[in-house]
């Protein structure tokens, strides 16, 4: 519980945990270290320091691994959750339309309209390489139709991109469904889980994903590092994005930023361990939340599936407001209208028009993000700022 | 375990900066996405914008010029795939970033001492039409040998090809006026500066139009898409404000690399000096003890607590000889006798006498000099790799 008063000091209550997350105090700790004295360059293999700071990214790969019931040997560290989607999807549909053996080309992608930017901006180089893109509608929930998708993944369908949580919604699908459904058809599974890792449990065995990638900062770990966990066995094969050095077994060349490793490494082990707890305080939280502002203000609607979402994660429609004033009027809540992305953009949300929205509701539309450092008396005093901004509003 | 530690591989990777640390500490306590519009947004985004002048400064570039990526190597690969050319003429001393990036370049030859032959690249040029992109570095990684790079533009931009200039070990050493170089796309890393490993950055001149490599959010301007690294992006400044802040330290690097330089050869005056004749970064000294493997000079040293690499680097878990070096004219035998020693911030004229009285023994032990007999040396145990994975290079 925070002593100090929600909101006082221009410190405004942060509740946009989807956009990014503060970095874990005990996170930076284990970090720290690997800045000054334990700097040396992971690849050096012929001094101490190279020893060092190797066995350290490989402590840090094998607490990755633990988290999505992988071996350690299966992840592949990158710059963020963007090129861990970017090297996944081009990487493995490139790899497959060169070396394919089977009779018909795979050169179909499947994917969803609710994607992440990075996730639909990859799959469109891929169709302007020769792929055919099938980009599908969800529903009304934000859910994937599975009769749509298994319509969708034919014998020439090289790869499916789904993600596990949306990042404005919240939204969870049904991984392991997907996975069944793309083994039996013989095409790779992909999973942005950018926001689902370290939130909700992900096992690739159990869930048959092949291709699943991780951001740092989205669980309490540093910016700039993120990771891909890539199969083994059966071997899912990619085209690498970086050449060069030859590192990460040839999948991503680049000297390995050891601190950065280490704080991802820690941020999983940390969210491994607190997951079911933080979960449950979390869910309380956001009911709370919820309450507290529908009790006041009942025409507001929750956009997305009620249950399968985040436990972080609210998207709420305050009908005949726009959000942007709605925000700008309330600068002691840092929430979003969007993703963070394109927040700085106008443009209504291509998510929640994917949900059927119209415009009007979409730009009527907050997220709301609550996390590890989320109070109830944020909670509280967000609800109050929120509904007091609103009555302003409409006062006017 | 030795009293003191020598940590001469500055090439690799520089330790970070006490003053960069605690920079990135501040920045990583801050959080916020640039992009968010909310206070925490905005004060993360005014990180990065200032530290993107830093950057910008330190190669009187400006701020609008710099694209922020995950390190040298994904620079030197954004800026060959980006550019929008087909034909690549690279020198035969770049990076395996430059040479794995564009597979299909045609090479440019170097001297004896390491220096790109500018006829070689003027032959190039007149002999096929087609617009190219030159790729040359400023400095090369295991020489330290400086390139005419300003001439070789000058010479592309004369037949229509732009140049791309991989700086990430040259940035911070030499004095860098990335117009008056005339370059059209430039490399940067922080981590061989001071700042921290996993940010680098790509300068871009306003009249190119860049493909991005990785689309989505939209950020650095469209021209690669990714929540930025706030904290590695202001590290990256602060060591860049640093370097620019610094002009006396390239005089006491050479001071310490010239005084290393003489105590070997002291030792062994049948020792190579690669690119001794060239102009040198003023830290690098590549130096054969012949008849003596790199990987038994290093081990050896690193016993003596004295970090080096060897010239060879591998990527495969098997040693093969330096590409540089043997563009150079080197033989096999050579080039598998070479070790890189690289100085920076933290080295001092301790490390010099540590290498120097470390490097010596070894030479006595290994019975040169004196024409004792040879004590038997130990054959070197094979590389340590990564879990199941081959050993990668590391600069």
């Amino acid at each position: 519980m925070s002593a100090r008063q929600p909101g006082a000091n221009d410190r405004p209550v942060y509740l946009d945990y989807q956009a990014t997350t503060p970095t874990d105090p005990r996170v930076l700790a284990a970090m720290l270290p690997y800045f000054t004295e334990k700097f040396g360059n992971p690849h050096s293999a012929s001094h101490r320091f190279g020893h060092e700071a190797e066995a350290a990214v490989e402590r840090a790969r094998a607490q990755v691994a633990a988290l999505i019931g992988a071996e350690p040997r299966e992840i592949v560290f990158t710059s963020g959750a963007t090129e861990s989607n970017n090297l996944a999807i081009k990487g493995a549909a490139r790899f497959l339309r060169a070396h394919s053996r089977d009779a018909a080309p795979r050169d179909r992608i499947v994917t969803l309209a609710t994607e992440h930017k990075c996730v639909l901006e990859a799959a469109a180089r891929l169709a302007e390489e020769g792929f055919a893109l099938d980009c599908l509608p969800v529903e009304r929930s934000g859910l994937v139709d599975l009769e749509r998708l298994a319509a969708a993944i034919g014998p020439r369908t090289a790869l499916v991109s789904v993600m596990a949580a949306n990042n404005e919604i919240g939204v969870i699908q049904p991984l392991a469904a997907i996975g069944a459904l793309c083994r039996e058809r013989g095409a790779l599974f992909h999973t942005d889980a950018a926001q689902a890792a370290g939130k909700i449990p992900l096992d690739v065995a159990a869930m048959g994903i092949d291709l699943l990638s991780i951001s740092g900062h989205k669980i309490y770990g540093p910016k700039g590092i993120g990771a891909l966990y890539v199969r083994r066995r059966p071997r899912v094969r990619l085209m690498p994005l970086i050449d060069g050095g030859g590192q990460e077994r040839g999948f991503r060349s680049g000297t390995l930023p050891t601190p950065l490793c280490v704080g991802l490494g820690e941020a999983c082990a940390l969210a491994a361990a607190e997951m079911a707890a933080e979960a449950a305080r979390l869910l309380a939280l956001r009911r709370r939340l919820l309450d507290a502002v529908t009790r006041r203000l009942p025409e507001t609607q929750l956009n997305g599936d009620a249950e399968r979402r985040l436990p972080g994660n609210l998207n709420l429609a305050f009908p005949g407001i726009d959000a942007e004033a709605l925000l700008a009027r309330c600068p002691a809540v840092a929430a979003s209208t969007g993703s963070a992305c394109s927040s700085a953009s106008i443009e209504p949300s291509y998510v929640l028009r994917a949900l059927g929205l119209d415009a009007a509701m979409a730009a009527a539309s907050v997220r709301i993000g609550l996390g590890r450092f989320t109070t109830e008396a944020e909670v509280d005093f967000a609800a109050d700022a929120l509904v007091a901004a609103i009555g302003d509003l409409k006062g006017r | 375990m030795p009293d003191r530690l020598a940590y001469l591989d500055h090439n690799a990777t520089t330790p970070v900066h006490p003053e960069v640390a605690a920079a990135v500490a501040a920045a990583l306590a801050l959080g916020g996405n640039p992009s968010s519009v909310h206070a925490a947004g905005r004060a993360a985004r005014r990180a990065v914008e200032r530290a993107r002048a830093e950057v910008a400064a330190l190669i009187g570039a400006e701020p609008d010029d710099i694209v922020f990526v995950s390190g040298g190597s994904e620079a030197n690969q954004l800026a060959l795939r980006g550019c929008g050319r087909e034909r690549f003429i690279v020198s035969a001393i770049e990076h395996d970033s430059v040479l794995g990036a564009v597979p299909e370049a045609e090479i440019l030859p170097v001297t004896a001492d390491g220096v790109v032959d500018r006829d070689a690249l003027a032959r190039l040029l007149a002999a096929d039409r087609r617009p190219a992109l030159v790729s040359v570095m400023l400095a090369n990684n295991e020489t330290g040998v400086i390139q005419p790079v300003a001439e070789l533009a000058a010479l592309a931009h004369a037949h229509g090809a732009l140049l791309h200039c991989d700086a990430v070990q040259a940035a911070g050493k030499l004095p860098i006026d990335w117009r008056r170089l005339g370059a059209d796309l430039l490399s940067l890393s922080a981590h061989k500066i001071g700042g921290p490993q996993g940010v680098g950055a790509l300068a871009v001149a306003p009249h190119l139009e860049l493909r991005p490599a990785q689309r989505g959010g939209g950020q650095e301007g469209g021209r690669r898409a990714g929540t930025e690294n706030v904290p590695g992006i202001v590290g990256f400044g602060r060591a860049a404000a640093i370097a620019a802040s610094a002009p006396a330290e390239n005089a006491r690097l050479a001071a310490l690399r010239d005084e290393a330089e003489r105590l070997l050869r002291a030792i062994a005056p049948e020792a190579r000096i690669f690119g001794a004749a060239a102009p040198r970064l003023a830290n690098t000294l590549s130096i054969t003890m012949p008849g003596v493997r790199a990987e038994t000079q290093v081990m050896a040293l690193d016993l003596a607590g004295v970090m080096v690499s060897a010239g060879a680097a591998c990527s495969s878990g098997k040693v093969r000889p330096s590409h540089v070096l043997r563009a150079m004219g080197a033989s096999a035998e050579e080039a598998a006798s070479a070790i890189r020693i690289s100085f920076g911030w933290s080295s001092t004229p301790e490390d010099v006498a540590q290498l120097a009285a470390a490097w010596g023994a070894l030479y006595a032990r290994a019975g040169k000099g004196r024409g004792e007999a040879p004590a038997p040396l130990p054959d070197p145990p094979p590389l340590a790799g990564g879990v199941g994975a081959p050993q990668a290079s590391a600069a």
